[in-house]
């Protein structure tokens, strides 16, 4: 499943790095922990989070994770944004929750 | 649901709160992050967070949280079992991934908080 | 609510073992107290805020806690580095939290926030190098 069919089917809100919509998704991983992002998200995951800032991009890219949801409404920082875009790793959004938000992509596409 | 049932989606161990363990929990809530647990305004809210140390103990105990589940093999100290048994906080200890966590609960049919 | 109670304790700064035992002690005075559970929950996420803060940026501190007639007064008085700009401290995000502390959970720039939002008066004062005075008033 490709990051803009999740994107469609959650009706997420896409800020930036659109060139990455095409990505296929392997799953998902929810964490505000940096570190542990690092250490145990796989290539391919969908991350959703609720942290902003830029160092969010930079792990993003080096597990080369498909995208990123904020949850809760939040919005990345200008810098994070702007990263994404060259990153080519698309930051989406949602009003959601992160439990809520997790319990659907789960359905959507199930696994890990 | 009650909290032995979520126990048993989630295939995980209740550490501490057996006695309480047939009371029963309608919202989740998933955050890493203790101040945005702490804004929530709901009572009786399940947390799972992967992050285990005595600060979440602390964190249930002021939002007045009843239970946390432990995602990502987190394992539970001594001291933080003790913390929350002062409080009469249940403690879940679960191998799954926060993700994987989620969507069991979802699909068991608990509510998100909002 | 017949004569006012006034207690003190001492916190820490650097120790997160300890971290929110001030707070605990108070949720329960408030508790054992005829105050409504909503009150005492904004009271305690307050407290407990500006405990951690206490914990994580300055060396020693100490709250002091006073329930009056018609508030609840919580006054966290620490040494420490002081904030520099409380206005940029009060934006959400905004952290200097070192990256220990945000693995504990806490340092995402959520804190001074949620103890506005709770909080019916919030009084902040801080000289750099010396230390910051937090005072959180919620009434009754």
């Amino acid at each position: 499943m490709k990051v803009s069919d999740i994107s469609n089917a959650l009706e997420l809100q896409i800020f930036s790095g659109s060139k990455g919509l095409d990505g296929e998704v392997r799953g998902g991983y929810v964490s505000d922990l940096l570190s542990d992002v690092m250490g145990n998200a796989d290539a391919g995951h969908i991350w959703i989070t609720l942290q902003t800032h830029k160092n969010v991009m930079a792990v993003a890219s080096l597990k080369d994770l498909a995208a990123i949801i904020l949850v809760s409404g939040h919005k990345p920082d200008e810098n994070t944004a702007a990263q994404s875009e060259e990153e080519g790793i698309p930051i989406l959004g949602t009003k959601l929750g992160a439990f809520d938000i997790s319990g659907k992509l789960y359905e959507l596409i199930g696994k890990k | 649901m009650k909290v032995n049932e979520i126990v048993r989606v989630l295939d995980g161990r209740l550490l501490c709160g057996s006695e309480r363990s047939d009371y029963t929990i309608d919202v989740a809530f998933a955050s890493d992050l203790m101040s945005d647990v702490l804004t929530l305004v709901n009572d009786n809210v399940l947390l799972i967070t992967g992050l285990a140390n005595l600060q979440t103990i602390r964190t249930a105990e002021m939002s007045d949280i009843n239970c946390i589940v432990f995602a990502r093999n987190k394992k539970v100290s001594q001291e933080m079992v003790s913390l929350a048994e002062e409080s009469g906080i249940s403690l879940i200890e679960c191998r799954y991934s926060v993700f994987r966590t989620c969507g069991l609960l979802y699909q068991a049919g608990v509510k998100p908080v909002f | 609510m017949d004569g006012a109670l006034h207690y003190e304790y001492n916190v820490e700064g650097g120790d997160f073992s300890r971290a929110g035992y001030a707070s605990s002690q108070i949720k329960k005075v408030l508790k054992g107290m005829n105050i409504d559970p909503g009150v005492i929950k904004r009271a305690v996420v307050a407290c407990y805020e500006a405990e951690v803060n206490v914990v994580a940026h300055a060396y020693s501190g100490a709250v002091y806690f006073d329930v009056e007639s018609n508030l609840i007064r919580i006054v966290f008085k620490d040494e420490g580095p002081g904030i520099e700009d409380i206005e940029l401290a009060m934006t959400e995000g905004f952290s200097t939290a070192s990256t220990a502390v945000r693995e504990m959970g806490f340092g995402a720039g959520m804190g001074l926030s949620n103890m506005k939002r709770n909080a019916d008066r919030l009084n902040i004062k801080s000289e750099v190098e010396r230390g910051t005075t937090v005072e959180i008033i919620i009434n009754i």
